[in-house]
């Protein structure tokens, strides 16, 4: 089992994802450098949070164009599983692997802290064993997190269980004072039609030890691990 | 001015006046150059030896602060920051720096830029950043300029340490009048580099290749070396063009490009740019290693391709690097920089004359001894006349009996509490990434320093920026005393050891005997603090003229800290309380005084008096002893007591916690007041499970600490008995948006 983490020019989370997957959990990671366009060996890929080209188009804009980019499509193509944090959400949605458009937050300031997050689906292999009745405490640290789906895309992604996280109150409440940035629906992160592709806001690989403050990302990261165990 | 290229003005003593020379200044510049400088020449020695850069009105006297140490590994001012030994083969390279004048015209370049400049000291030396800190200090929240530039300084921080990708994990913010219209913003940040895998800022090996490697230079921050050595005036505005503009994305890529290149083992020597740009990273390696450079400037990578010499030699772009590579190998270098898509251009070499050679248009436009423009070298050192203040008569005789024993002590609580130097900083830290990284133990917020642990380690640094310039500004000595035991005392309540210190010298116009006595004075109690708690001054730096119309701004020496955590997981201590049922200690000195409080400030409108009582030698072992008992696993949470005295330590560890307490307020001989607002230094509010009361109270007896036991942590209200029955939720509302309240005022 191999995981391939993503660095982008402007990449800073990259590091974490990696510290979270190889140390934490153990499993084999490896990096690669956004101009390889072979993925290598890989069973499947985080595009980790930071500022891809210091983000001063669109977050994600320009770092869709990396050569990368066409690998990790197809990948996704066969199934492959990819998840996107923070910025990586960012380049999924303008990849179009995922639907729908980031905006700035609503107080139009960064944001770093601790939130509560309730899990909707287990039916991605991120978080296929995630605890949905469990309320997540996993920080967010973003500027533009403010999640924007149409009536119809808000109508498709309930339809068809694509809405993975929501933002939510400490007890599972999704309410207005709960969404941080303004979000549509308070989504804090989704999943293509076929559930393969993820994309949060919010830091798993922040969470995944106690002494900085939670774990719960961990549920994350075991899902994957348990699902490529399986599958492999 | 594209003129400049072609046509040079006439060198006259009043040119050299206008770039901030003196007369004495000018003839000293023709002796050494034994002819009439060119007017590029006079352009490098007017930044080179303006006092940013040259450190001519303070070196002497900084010369006097304890510079050694047996964990220090490089001498003070030696390297571009301080090295420490932190153990397992690690070191800390860490430093602060101040960027004042360009944040008081404009607040956002200017505050990003400072953290992009103090993040390349750091990694200059080869070391990763690991944490950032920052002190601000701003005029009155009621002023709309003051609103305008506090948005502009934290927007600042944030986005170039976010997209750098730096946690910033601690620091302070104060108010007050004096800081109207000269904000400060001192930067600090902290890096880890193995030993021996330290770069130098070296120009060694004759023939070297010179590299230039980063962005591309332009016109902006052109004498922006000058400018900082300059009060700030109604004619600072045009200055503007003299801040530079900070691109955190190429720093990003600066940074990991640069420690890249430095595994490759080629490059012999690297300094960053910041003031001075060209001149001064390029003199400063030669004149380090007695050699020279040449270098053609017509090589150097422009944004605007009719740059004179002058403007090449003094711009002040950001994110750019001075290489000296090993000849033959210089291509090592340049693969790295090009995967990271980064300029890296041999732009000269090092040669053995001890001169800097700049060429432009295939033409010498400065020839110049590397040694005559630098500190310790050729550069001027003065030492100024010293007057002591007027105004300190009138302070120190000010009588404040009517204050010390007041009524309505709850509601004056809750009044403490709204004031802005004590309301919670949250709309600020949050807009900081505090956790990228993650290493981050304890952020800033409810906590005495914030702690990052070491990976690989089970150590942890815990880092704080201190300083109370209204203690300064009452007495300088016992002011510079205070700012490092205080920030030695919340690394201490933080679980960690203080092992040295960095330092930010933000003072007014050195010219003015008055500023100059409180400088020598406060550098002189610096001094005092650091021989004491054995915590030596590796480097940092000084900011003269902090001037606004009224008058100087409080003098104020930031201190940064730096604290070892031997055991992360066991060792690191919150500052809120714990558990229900854990007993409360106040322990270290009596509280006795309000002079200089906060509560004399805030509640009264008074700035007077001596500065709170400090007593260093009781400090040392103050700080020693609670440590050891954190160290032995008695302590639940540590507080230090400062501004808002004990009265605002309790509300803070109830805020922090969402927990209660009951209190009964009998500390020996003063009066409820005192024991309540009293900033007497050396206190610290312990809890402690109640199965380890009777050890703790014990051990400090034994170790002559005075020790009282104040109540009980629980329930839902602070109640201090026949004073205050304050809800913590009450307590936590008005603390949490004093801040936001203020910053949503419209602007009009």
């Amino acid at each position: 089992m191999n995981i391939g983490v993503l660095v982008f020019p402007g990449s800073n989370c990259d590091h974490d994802a990696y510290h979270a997957l190889k140390h934490i959990h153990g499993i084999d990671t490896s990096f690669i450098w956004h101009k390889e366009s072979d993925l290598g060996n890989v069973d499947a890929i985080v595009i980790p949070g930071g500022f891809s080209y210091g983000d001063y188009l669109r977050s994600g804009a320009i770092a869709r164009f990396s050569p990368v980019m066409n690998s990790v499509a197809s990948f996704a193509s066969k199934g492959g599983p990819v998840l996107g944090i923070c910025n990586g959400f960012q380049i999924l949605l303008e990849a179009r692997l995922l639907p729908g458009t980031m905006m700035a937050n609503e107080q139009l300031r960064f944001s770093c802290k601790f939130i509560n997050l309730t899990c909707r689906t287990n039916r991605t292999p991120f978080t296929s064993s995630v605890p949905t009745e469990t309320i997540l405490h996993i920080p967010i640290a973003h500027g533009e997190g403010n999640y924007f789906a149409d009536d119809d895309l808000v109508k498709q992604l309930e339809d068809r269980d694509q809405i993975v996280f929501s933002y939510c109150d400490a007890f599972g409440n999704i309410t207005e004072v709960a969404n941080p940035n303004g979000s549509t629906a308070n989504i804090a992160g989704i999943c293509n039609e076929t559930g393969n592709v993820v994309g949060m806001m919010p830091h798993p690989e922040r969470a995944v030890e106690k002494q900085l403050g939670s774990n719960h990302g961990r549920f994350l990261f075991d899902s994957i691990d348990q699902y490529l165990t399986h599958s492999i | 001015m594209p003129q400049l290229r072609h046509r040079e003005p006439d060198i006259t003593p009043e040119l050299a006046r206008e770039h901030g020379l003196t007369d004495d200044e000018f003839v000293k510049i023709c002796d050494y150059l034994g002819r009439t400088p060119t007017f590029t020449e006079l352009g490098v020695y007017s930044v080179m030896w303006s006092e940013h850069c040259s450190y001519k009105n303070s070196i002497a006297v900084l010369k006097t602060l304890p510079r050694t140490g047996p964990g220090l590994l490089v001498d003070a001012g030696e390297e571009n920051a301080g090295l420490v030994d932190i153990g397992h083969g690690l070191a800390c390279a860490f430093k602060i720096e101040s960027h004042n004048h360009p944040s008081a015209v404009e607040p956002y370049q200017g505050a990003a830029t400072g953290v992009g400049g103090i993040h390349r000291d750091i990694f200059t030396m080869g070391a990763r950043p690991i944490a950032s800190l920052n002190s601000l200090r701003f005029g009155s929240m009621s002023e709309p300029r003051v609103r305008y530039l506090l948005d502009g300084v934290v927007k600042g921080i944030a986005d170039y340490g976010n997209s750098f990708g730096v946690p910033t994990v601690g620091g302070e913010i104060y108010f007050d009048k004096s800081y109207e219209g000269n904000p400060l913003v001192n930067a600090m940040s902290v890096g880890i580099v193995k030993q021996g895998e330290t770069a130098s800022a070296i120009a060694e090996g004759v023939g070297n290749p010179v590299l230039i490697v980063g962005a591309s230079t332009g016109r902006d921050g052109i004498h922006g070396a000058t400018f900082a050595s300059e009060e700030i005036s109604e004619a600072s505005e045009a200055k503007r063009p003299s801040v530079q503009v900070g691109d955190p994305f190429t720093e990003k890529l600066l940074l990991e490009a640069s420690l890249e290149a430095l595994k490759t083992g080629a490059i012999v020597g690297i300094q960053d740019m910041g003031a001075a740009g060209i001149s001064c990273s390029s003199s400063e390696m030669s004149a380090k290693s007695k050699t020279g450079m040449h270098i053609d400037l017509d090589k150097v990578p422009l944004r605007e391709s009719d740059m004179s010499a002058y403007e090449i030699l003094l711009s002040e772009s950001q994110e750019r690097m001075l290489i000296v590579a090993e000849k033959g190998r210089e291509h090592e270098v340049m693969d790295v920089f090009a995967k990271w898509d980064l300029n890296a251009v041999v732009i000269g070499e090092v040669i053995d004359s001890g001169r800097v050679v700049y060429l432009r248009d295939g033409e010498v436009k400065a020839d110049i001894p590397a040694d005559s423009l630098v500190l310790g070298g050729g550069a001027p050192v003065y030492i100024r006349e010293t007057a002591k203040p007027a105004y300190l008569e009138i302070t120190g005789t000010t009588d404040l009996s009517p204050y010390i024993d007041v009524e309505d002590l709850q509601d004056t609580m809750l009044q403490l509490l709204k004031s802005p130097n004590i309301a919670s900083k949250r709309w600020v830290y949050e807009q900081y990434d505090h956790m990228v990284r993650t290493n981050t133990v304890s952020g800033p917020g409810p906590s005495d320093a914030g702690v990052v642990r070491i990976k690989g380690t089970n150590k942890a640094l815990a880092v704080a920026t201190d300083c109370n310039g209204r203690y300064v500004y009452l007495n300088p000595r016992k002011g510079g005393q205070i700012a490092v035991a205080e920030a030695a005392r919340n690394v201490v309540c933080a679980g960690g050891r203080p092992v040295a210190i960095t330092n930010c010298l933000n003072f007014g116009n050195p010219y003015k005997p008055e500023v100059y006595w409180t400088f020598k004075e406060a550098v002189g109690g610096m001094g005092d603090a650091c021989d004491m708690l054995q915590t030596p001054v590796t480097g940092g730096n000084v900011s003269f003229y902090n001037e606004n119309p009224i008058g100087a701004i409080f003098p104020t020496p930031v201190i940064g800290m730096l604290g070892l955590i031997e055991d992360c997981e066991k060792h690191t201590t919150p500052a809120g309380f714990q558990s229900d049922g854990d007993e409360i200690l106040y322990v270290g000195a009596s509280r006795s005084g309000i002079d200089g409080s906060e509560y004399l400030a805030f509640i009264h409108g008074i700035t007077a008096g001596d500065a709170p009582d400090m007593d260093l030698e009781f400090e040392k072992r103050l700080q020693k002893v609670v440590l050891e008992a954190i160290r032995d696993g008695m302590v639940a949470s540590a507080h230090d007591l400062s501004d808002g005295g004990l009265a605002v330590a309790l509300m803070e560890k109830a805020i922090f916690s969402d927990k209660g307490a009951q209190i009964r307020l009998d500390l020996p001989g003063q009066s409820a007041t005192e024991q309540l607002f009293s900033e007497a230094q050396s206190g610290i509010l312990l809890t402690v499970k109640p199965a380890n009361l009777d050890a703790l109270q014990l051990f400090l007896t034994e170790q002559e600490i005075p020790v009282h036991h104040l109540g009980t942590v629980g329930g839902d209200q602070l109640i201090i008995e026949e004073i205050a029955e304050l809800p913590v939720s009450q307590l936590k509302d008005i603390y949490e948006w004093i801040i936001p309240e203020a910053v949503s005022q419209v602007q009009p």
